[in-house]
Parts: C-alpha cells; sequence; structure tokens
C-alpha cells in the first residue's frame, strides 16, 4: 500500500458513501436515545469531505488535515469536533507519502483515538465512539493478518457491545438506564469509518 | 410532518433571512457564518458578550440580541450546536479589543465547539472567557452523566451579563456577575408532547394522550421519568419541589421565569404560574422579578419549564436595566 491523498480519499469517500446509505439508521438511532441528527450531521460533513480534490493536495497528511478541518466546520455538535479532532491528529501523525505497512498506520490510529478521549473526555464503557475506536485500534495493533479487517472486525463487534450499556457522556447521558437497549450512534458511524478504510486501505 | 418550511435543509438560514427582513434597522445578519449582529457591535470599549447554540430554541439566542443583552447570537442547525468557525466569526465580528464572553449552554457539543473556538480566537489575540451555564435539576447524577444541561437560566444570565458589559463592566467582571448568576439558576420542565426535528421528519419520541415526559432538556430529547398527566396544581409542585430541594432559595430575592417550549398557550404559563407562584409563597421564597412566556423553547413542542435564580442587588440592578432586543425590551 502507497499512502498517498488519492488512497486516503478512496478512504474518506467510501465512509461518506456509507454514511449517506446509513443516514436513516443513524438518524433513528440518534432519535432514540439523542436528538435525532447525527444522520444529517454526517452526511453534511462527509458529503464535504468526499468533494475534496486529492489532486489539490501535496501530501496524504495535508489532505487528511483538510478533511478534519472541513468536518469540524460543517458538522456541528459533538461529532464535528470529535470526528474533526480524529482526523486532525491522526493526519498529523501519519508518515511521508510511500509505502505503508501496519506498523506505520498504528501510531497514526493511536494517535487520532487518544485526540478523540482528550477532546470528548470519555472512556471505554461510555456507550460512544471510543467503544468502536478503542477495540478497533487495539485489535489493528494485535493481528498478525490483514489488520484492516481485524480492526474493522473489532468495531463491529464494539458498536454491538453498546447496546446494552448506560450512556455516561453525551445527550444519551441524561436518559440514564433508559439509554441501555440501543446502539450508540456515534459507535454505529466509527465502525462505518472503520469498515471502509478495510476495504479500501487493506 | 407538517411544517412551514420549504426544505428540512434550508430551514435555520431561511429563519435568518426573516430577520434580517424584519429589523433591518436593529440586527445585521451574517448569512454565511449564521450569525446575529446587533447593529451597534462593536461598541469601542464594550465587552462583547456572545452566546449562541443549536438552532429551535427561538427567541433563544437571536431574539435576545440588541443593546443591553447580547451582541451576537451563532445560530446552529436546529438543535445542533454551530461549529468553531462560526463562533470564531463571532468572536471577530463583536470583539472591540474589550475581549468577549461566551455565554454556553452545557450540551457536550457546545461546550467543545466553543472551546475550540476560544482557543483559536485567544491565538488570534482575543481576550476571550466564558461561562457554562448548567441550571437542570432533573439531572441528578453528574458523575455518571455530562452534567446538568443548560436551560432556562441561561436567559436571565444573558440578560444580566450583557446589562453589565452595557454598563461598562470590564470582562472580568462581566465574566464574575454571569459565573454567579449561572450558579444561582435552578430549573426543572416537562413536556407533554414531543417535537418533530425537520430532518427527521417524525417526532422525537411518543408520549400517549394521557403521558407527560418529566425533566426533559431542550432538545426534545426524553427526559427522567414518563408520568401520567395531572392537573396543573400538581405539576408545578413536580417542578418546584426539586429546584427547592436542590438549592435553599428563602434567604434572597428570586427572579422567577415561567417559560413555556413552544407549543403551550399563554393563557396555560400563566395558570402554571399561578401555582408556582403559590407554592413559593407557601415555602417562604420572595418573588422579585418574573416572566412568564416562551423564551428556550424546543420547535413546537408543548410544555413548561420553571427557573429560579437567587438573586443579589447587582443582578436584580442589572436585570432591571434597559434591554432593547426583539425578545426582551424595558
Amino acid at each position: 500500500m502507497e499512502l498517498s491523498p488519492q488512497i486516503l480519499a478512496g478512504w474518506l469517500r467510501a465512509f461518506a458513501a456509507d454514511i449517506a446509505e446509513n443516514e436513516a439508521l443513524l438518524t433513528d438511532l440518534d432519535r432514540q436515545i439523542g436528538d435525532a441528527d447525527h444522520g444529517a450531521n454526517m452526511v453534511r460533513g462527509t458529503t464535504a469531505v468526499a468533494q475534496l480534490d486529492p489532486a489539490d493536495f501535496a501530501d496524504g497528511r495535508s489532505y487528511v488535515k483538510k478533511a478534519a478541518m472541513t468536518l469540524i466546520s460543517t458538522v456541528g455538535g459533538a461529532s464535528g469536533p470529535l470526528y474533526g479532532t480524529l482526523l486532525l491528529r491522526l493526519g498529523s501523525a501519519l508518515p511521508d507519502d510511500g509505502p505503508i505497512d501496519q506498523a506505520g498506520w498504528l501510531p497514526a490510529l493511536r494517535a487520532g483515538v487518544e485526540g478523540v478521549v482528550a477532546r470528548g473526555k470519555a472512556g471505554p464503557g461510555d456507550k460512544t465512539m471510543l467503544d468502536a475506536l478503542i477495540p478497533a485500534v487495539e485489535a489493528f495493533e494485535a493481528a498478525t493478518d490483514q489488520p484492516w479487517q481485524a480492526a474493522a472486525e473489532a468495531a463491529a463487534a464494539g458498536r454491538d457491545a453498546t447496546v446494552p450499556m448506560i450512556a455516561h457522556k453525551g445527550r444519551a447521558s441524561y436518559l440514564g438506564e433508559r439509554s441501555a437497549g440501543v446502539a450508540d450512534p456515534g459507535a454505529t458511524s466509527s465502525a462505518l469509518l472503520i469498515e471502509a478504510a478495510a476495504r479500501t486501505l487493506a | 410532518m407538517k411544517k412551514l418550511i420549504n426544505d428540512p435543509g434550508t430551514v435555520v438560514a431561511d429563519a435568518l433571512r426573516g430577520m434580517a427582513a424584519a429589523h433591518p434597522g436593529t440586527l445585521k445578519i451574517d448569512h454565511a457564518n449564521r450569525l446575529v449582529i446587533s447593529i451597534d457591535a462593536p461598541r469601542p470599549g464594550k465587552v462583547a458578550v456572545i452566546s449562541g447554540g443549536g438552532s429551535g430554541h427561538e427567541p433563544l439566542h437571536s431574539g435576545f440580541v440588541g443593546p443591553g443583552m447580547l451582541d451576537v447570537a451563532v445560530a446552529g442547525e436546529v438543535f445542533t450546536s454551530p461549529t468553531p468557525d462560526q463562533v470564531l466569526a463571532a468572536l471577530q465580528a463583536a470583539d472591540s479589543g474589550a475581549g468577549a464572553l461566551l455565554i454556553v449552554k452545557n450540551y457536550t457539543g457546545d461546550v467543545m465547539n466553543f472551546e475550540m473556538a476560544g482557543e483559536l480566537a485567544a491565538a488570534e489575540g482575543i481576550d476571550v472567557a466564558s461561562v457554562i451555564v448548567a441550571d437542570d435539576v432533573a439531572v441528578t447524577d453528574s458523575l455518571y452523566t455530562a452534567g446538568r444541561r443548560g436551560v432556562g437560566g441561561t436567559v436571565v444570565v444573558e440578560k444580566v451579563a450583557g446589562a453589565a458589559a452595557q454598563a461598562g463592566c470590564t470582562l472580568a467582571e462581566v465574566t464574575a456577575l454571569a459565573q454567579r448568576t449561572a450558579d444561582a439558576a435552578r430549573s426543572m420542565g416537562l413536556a407533554l408532547t414531543s417535537c418533530t426535528v425537520p430532518a427527521a421528519g417524525r417526532p422525537t419520541f411518543d408520549l400517549a394522550d394521557d403521558e407527560i415526559e418529566l425533566g426533559i432538556g431542550i432538545h426534545g430529547e426524553p427526559g427522567r421519568s414518563r408520568e401520567q398527566i395531572a392537573p396543573v396544581r400538581e405539576l408545578a409542585a413536580r417542578l418546584v419541589t426539586p429546584i427547592l430541594e436542590d438549592l435553599d432559595f428563602t434567604d434572597a430575592p428570586v427572579i422567577v421565569l415561567c417559560n413555556g417550549m413552544g407549543g403551550t398557550p399563554l393563557i396555560e404559563l400563566y395558570g402554571l404560574y399561578a401555582e408556582v407562584s403559590d407554592l413559593l409563597a407557601a415555602q417562604g421564597v420572595q418573588i422579585a422579578r418574573n416572566l412568564v412566556g416562551n423564551y428556550v423553547t424546543s420547535l413546537e413542542m408543548a410544555g413548561a419549564s420553571v427557573t429560579l435564580v437567587k438573586a443579589d442587588d447587582e443582578m436584580l440592578e442589572y436585570w432591571d436595566a434597559p434591554v432593547s432586543t426583539t425578545g426582551l425590551q424595558w
């Protein structure tokens, strides 16, 4: 795999397509334990990112940083700063364009997730996007073969594990025990991000 | 969904076009950044007072822009925090060099976006302070939640801070007063119906004809418990009691806000206020000022909230100071 703006744009455009396809699902999950806007907000942001032309960027790092700033300025809510911070930190930690392998990706993924932790002040088990992202990075690191596939499976499992959880962060936390029984919308969209990576970056 | 809209995606932009058409002499609208700016901002030497948040709570915040209250209101999408670049544009539009206070309701998204904007503005040399309003007593366990939500108390914080800035107070003074007011505010709300976010197209939650949702926030999110409808006498007690259990209001003059959620007529709000004032009198609470009406709404939701602010002489002085906005005027 060669790191380049084109490859990374392939990932984020696949993510945008998945978000658009799942807009109704994301909105419905958010309607049940939040405020019914996660689908619309993520579609607005990822559509803007998909319109970025990778040919305009000198390297993968600058493309991802621009994508991050685009999400920050178009998504709003909590998801804008959180996804924006994820990509900003991930982009900053990417190596120079050229061959990239599992060991090259790992620091970037870690930096992105640590950024989300710092911005949102949440941790594992709080029923947030981190419940998909943290297991994904752990599985990516532990995999001896096909790390992206392992990460995507772990992210999906992490998303499913949020169903019985009681939310401790974000708007769902106001529901207390009534937040259990529904998958976290942020964990659901985060699993889509990792699944899109598995299709485009592996 | 039946709404007076063109398209769910243009609701906020269309409302801003309407504000521009309705109030050309008193408001400037920055359509690109979705800012409602007082015609006299920035005023040299005056601290800028800025607030904002998701749309759908009108008149909060855009209706409180004008002399004596806010310099700029930043409008996000419906129930969605505005973005850091919008808030930064508000700071740039209103700062006269005397600094700016951001009044932020305690919601995860609002806090993060305003925090990022404050960092960006500070890097540009703008002196920024922020006060977070978290007055909702329905959220009891702050350790396991995002903390109390900012609701009705925000109106009082914006009024008092705006008047102090108008009177020439420094950023430190305005911030301290706003923080003291926010700390002295407690609110509790209930919903009789849900509301429909335009982009979602259906009600956020379902309530049967005989059910109420107690302990709601202002985003159509479900509340803490679902209960049976009851006479307003009893509902008033369910709003007032948790407030009085949370803070002693008997030893200071109190500002009371009896607030409609958007779909409740004034005749019912006054009926609620009658019960609230009786309950407070019986508990030895002295109502110094009151406000009855729709001030912090949740689209077309039927329901109400009660806010009590334990005031001091300075807060009352700034509460009474002249204000000229589309939502509050005296």
